[in-house]
């Protein structure tokens, strides 16, 4: 059960995307009750991702940024 | 203070998001958001001549970005003809109540203050993914804003997981360090 930190850290970054199983989850649980760093380091990554939900991020698709370019560069050469 | 140019090649890769982010925080539709983005390109690309290089590009850009907005509001505003104010008993059943008294916003309701910071927040984290190396961007963005599975950014990117896991820590690592003072 027991585990290394790197391997901790490794299943928390999972964890954030919901991609770490239920057993990997228990492993981190009980390596942070004894690893301090790993407990601050989870506890951040968690802020982390509450702030990027709470912003509300968007992006643009590839597509559209392929069609922008497209657009961009036949402005830039008709000039 | 150093001279500033002008890539505009270089445009949508650096700021087009940047800039969407915050043009859908003002206009509150992705479509109307993308065009304005890119008539501010356009517009950049045909004033370059005038750009004296005492700015960022990115600072220049959002300068006219924040024109095409007010622009696009006028536009609709001068569509929906003379300025009238009209105000009616309410006609929605589901109100709280008739009289206006009782319409009016709730003076302790903190939603307004949080739609400031969260664009606020959202500006700052775009800033910080910026400063990360291309490639852990990348990845970033494609896992914790357009969501997508390990698998597809693995076969599109053509990295293995591990690689990619790789980034994505360095990423998060980094973007903590960056917002750290701030958000934290």
């Amino acid at each position: 059960m027991k585990i290394t930190c790197d391997e901790a850290s490794h299943i928390c970054n999972k964890s954030q995307y919901d991609d770490a199983s239920f057993w990997e989850v228990l492993k981190l649980r009980l390596h942070i009750l004894y690893c301090k760093t790993c407990a601050k380091y989870t506890k951040k990554n968690s802020k982390l991702t509450s702030l990027c939900d709470k912003a509300e991020l968007t992006s643009l698709s590839k597509d559209d940024k392929e069609c922008m370019k497209r657009d961009l560069e036949n402005r830039f050469h008709n000039k | 203070m150093a001279e500033h140019k002008l890539h505009p090649d270089t445009w949508v890769d650096l700021y087009a998001d940047y800039l969407f982010n915050y043009a859908v925080a003002r206009v509150s539709d992705a479509e109307i958001a993308k065009d304005l983005v890119q008539e501010t390109f356009f517009a950049g690309l045909n004033s370059a001549k005038n750009f004296k290089g005492d700015a960022a590009e990115r600072t220049w850009l959002i300068a006219i970005l924040k024109r095409k907005v007010i622009d696009h509001y006028r536009k609709i505003n001068s569509k929906k003809g003379k300025a009238e104010v009209r105000i009616n008993y309410s006609t929605d059943t589901d109100s709280d109540g008739d009289w206006l008294e009782e319409q009016v916003a709730d003076p302790f309701s903190s939603d307004g203050d949080n739609v400031l910071e969260n664009e606020e927040l959202g500006l700052a984290l775009q800033e910080c993914i910026e400063k990360l190396p291309t490639k852990q961007a990348q990845v970033f963005k494609m896992k914790t804003i357009q969501g997508m599975s390990t698998e597809d950014i693995c076969n599109e990117l053509e990295i293995n997981p591990s690689n990619l896991w790789v980034m994505i820590h360095r990423a998060r690592t980094a973007l903590m360090g960056c917002l750290n003072e701030n958000w934290f």
